[in-house]
């Protein structure tokens, strides 16, 4: 039994070791068919990374990621395949900024009407795909890209001078949000913090909660693997589909808050866009994992960082999105290898007991 | 078929490794890579690019000649980055301050959604001196760059309508803004005050940066414009004018006008030039050659600079010949504004 668990703490370390190692050498190998020095791109990367504002930087980056990587993992852990987050936070991150612009509250009334405002904007956007799953059976990848797209022309409908928005030079966006409505931040040097980061970490804990330590979340997670074994055991699967695509819209929702709330406090043409199909990056690289995505978000967010630095040094442009991209698919692949092995490795295992079994009935049959 | 083992030793790795990592990075916490550097200058001229990057045969192209110009003159080393598709603000900053940071200078922010950013990084490394293209941004070492865009695109208009057989001709605008509006606003007023039983369509492709990066989008704008007849159209898209250039390439008889550069020069467009009637050219590169000289020279420009169609700073250009023929009416058009007997409106009414 002792030795059974020592093959599977191996094998949940090899996984991540495994998409690591292969992550390197694959880029490596990219960097050298370019004519560079990969280990040289490896050192610049750190040693920029590693600098305070650059962490500052890269903590500020990785929180609408994280908060996204959320947003697609809530859905994931179904089997519910949520591309829509992009066009749910935009939409919500709109209607929220227009609202919090035509409003003067105390702050601590205002702020969280804005936040509510956008989750029940996002849980909108996205339960229309819930509810079109349900009753129509249209597969939530198709509509919740179509959604994105209808959300999209949403906005560029309304934000316009004279209908939700004004002008302000070559911009256009939504009245700017009054000072009550600004985030506090977490004052390091040489630049702040925003708080935001605080209500992601929240959200990750409340994920992780709702997810591993709830009667929901193990309904959620059993309809994910099994629906008709949920159905069975008296779950509506129904129910569940539009809950969860709830869910993932109102995390979604969150998404463009720490922009809204910490830098532009408006949502004008220039309005970050994109950060939902990063998210599923993150979500497949933290395997879902409350605190992998932790870890997937702040690796996207060096790598944005420290890839402009790679410029300076003769790389080309493109290197950091190669790198981004072989990453993913490492991961994927190194778990689905990792998971096939192991599974082999059981069944073997398995095989064995009940051959050994076999053997010992036959010779009581024998004997008897 | 995890057991619960399994998941709590996954757990433990990842929260092992992003353990490792945060020590590994708060090991330089303190040391900011911005204290080495920014001593504003030396290293030559930095150029920020917006989307669709130097290779656009459009705008950024017309930036980058003004650099190369300065680079084979004035013997300037120079360092170009370039912008993607929905970024943030902290992304373009990024870009700039690194460029200031390194020793560039100038700076240059090669369209207006550097405006932002620059106000605030120009705060940031006040030795260095700035420009911004497109945009108007107050700060004692900014120089801000804008052109008559309305006027060149009015002598476009004016074109179009002459060379017309259908009667109707198109724009089609990037992104609907300010800025593509003045294009708009300038080439109906020029189509109209030529011909005006002349029927002009104005379409845009979005409302996001992407539709200046978009080549696909400005294709299928243009063909819908060709299926109605429309056989002059004029796309102010950045790179996407590429694609509106290439499906009227695909008609006979319809012309396409291109913009920013003299986009029948370009070799990247060599296949479709035969319908590249004229570009309304903007000389991006006059004024990023200005302001390199000028800082050059130990008198950098600061404040507001207009490049208008009487200084040259937007022009029709007539490679080509396909607007031989209607030159004279051209020129005095031209004259016509450089005068001030019209007065060309940089705003569309709606």
């Amino acid at each position: 039994m002792k030795k059974f668990d020592k093959n599977k703490v191996i094998l949940g370390i090899a996984a991540p070791l495994l998409a690591i190692v292969a992550a390197l050498v694959i880029t490596s190998i990219i960097i050298a068919a370019t004519g560079k020095d990969p280990f040289h791109a490896y050192e610049v990367m750190v040693d920029f990374g590693s600098k305070a504002d650059s962490q500052v930087w890269i903590i500020n980056k990785a929180t609408p990621y994280y908060l996204s990587a959320l947003a697609v993992a809530i859905g994931f852990r179904m089997n519910l395949f949520n591309i829509g987050v992009d066009g749910q936070y935009r939409i919500a991150a709109f209607f929220a900024a227009a609202v919090g612009g035509a409003l003067t509250l105390p702050g601590i009334i205002q702020i969280p009407v804005i936040i509510i405002v956008a989750m029940l904007v996002g849980a909108l956007w996205a339960g229309i795909a819930g509810l079109l799953k349900t009753t129509r059976g249209v597969s939530e990848v198709i509509s919740t890209i179509m959604l994105n797209a209808i959300g999209a022309s949403v906005i560029a409908y309304f934000l316009k001078d004279g209908r939700l928005a004004v002008k302000e030079g070559n911009l256009v966006h939504t009245p700017y949000l009054p000072d009550s409505a600004h985030f506090f931040e977490i004052p390091t040097t040489p630049k702040p913090i925003y708080g935001f980061v605080i209500i992601a970490v929240l959200a990750g804990i409340a994920y992780w909660f709702v997810l591993g330590r709830t009667r929901f979340g193990f309904d959620l997670r059993t309809v994910g693997q099994s629906e008709s074994a949920a159905q069975a055991s008296g779950v509506s699967v129904k129910r569940m589909v539009i809950t969860a695509m709830l869910l993932s819209g109102a995390m979604a929702g969150l998404v463009g808050m720490p922009t809204l709330l910490g830098v532009s406090y408006n949502y004008g043409t220039d309005f970050p866009a994109g950060i939902g199909f990063t998210g599923i990056a993150i979500a497949l690289l933290g395997r879902n994992h409350p605190i992998g995505m932790v870890a997937g978000a702040l690796l996207w967010g060096f790598l944005d960082r420290t890839g402009t630095q790679l410029e300076f040094e003769g790389y080309a442009q493109e290197i950091v999105g190669v790198i981004q991209g072989v990453i993913v698919l490492c991961v994927v692949i190194a778990y689905e290898l990792v998971r096939r092995y192991g599974l082999k490795m059981q069944q073997r295992k398995v095989g064995e007991e009940l051959a050994a079994q076999a053997r010992k009935s036959d010779k009581a049959e024998v004997s008897a | 078929m995890k057991g619960p083992l399994v998941r709590r030793v996954s757990t433990i790795a990842v929260a092992g490794i992003s353990t490792a990592a945060l020590a590994f990075t708060l090991t330089a916490c303190g040391e900011s890579s911005t204290d080495s550097g920014g001593s504003g200058g030396g290293k030559g001229v930095g150029l920020a690019f917006d989307v669709g990057g130097r290779d656009d045969h459009s705008f950024n192209e017309s930036a980058a000649r003004g650099l190369d110009k300065a680079e084979k003159e004035l013997g300037i080393k120079s360092k170009m980055m370039t912008a993607k598709n929905g970024e943030t603000e902290a992304e373009r900053e990024q870009r700039l301050s690194s460029l200031a940071d390194k020793g560039y200078n100038p700076v240059i922010g090669v369209g207006f959604n550097y405006a932002k950013s620059i106000e605030k990084v120009a705060k940031d490394f006040p030795k260095t001196n700035f420009a911004i293209v497109d945009s108007v941004v107050q700060g004692p070492n900014i120089n801000s760059i804008t052109f008559g865009e309305h006027e060149g695109s009015y002598l476009a208009g004016a074109a179009a309508a002459l060379k017309s057989k259908t009667g109707k001709v198109g724009f089609i605008g990037g992104v609907d803004n300010e800025l593509i509006k003045k294009f708009q606003a300038g080439f109906e007023q020029g189509a109209k005050e030529t011909n005006p039983k002349v029927e002009v369509t104005s379409e845009y492709l979005g409302s996001t940066d992407k539709g200046f990066n978009d080549p696909a989008a400005a294709k299928d704008k243009a063909k819908g414009m060709l299926d109605r007849d429309i056989d002059v159209i004029y796309t102010a898209a950045g790179l996407s004018g590429n694609g509106s250039i290439e499906a009227v390439a695909g008609k006979k008889d319809a012309w396409a006008i291109g913009v920013d550069s003299d986009q029948y020069q370009q070799p990247g467009l060599e296949k479709y030039k035969d319908h590249i009637l004229t570009s309304v050219v903007k000389n991006v590169d006059v004024a990023v050659f200005d302001m390199i000289k000028s800082v050059k020279d130990g008198k950098p420009l600061t404040g507001p600079h207009q490049y208008l169609l009487k200084d040259g700073g937007v022009s029709l250009a007539t490679s080509g010949g396909f607007i031989d023929d209607i030159k004279a009416k051209i020129e005095e058009a031209k004259k016509n504004i450089v005068d001030g007997k019209v007065v060309v409106k940089s705003t569309v009414k709606s």
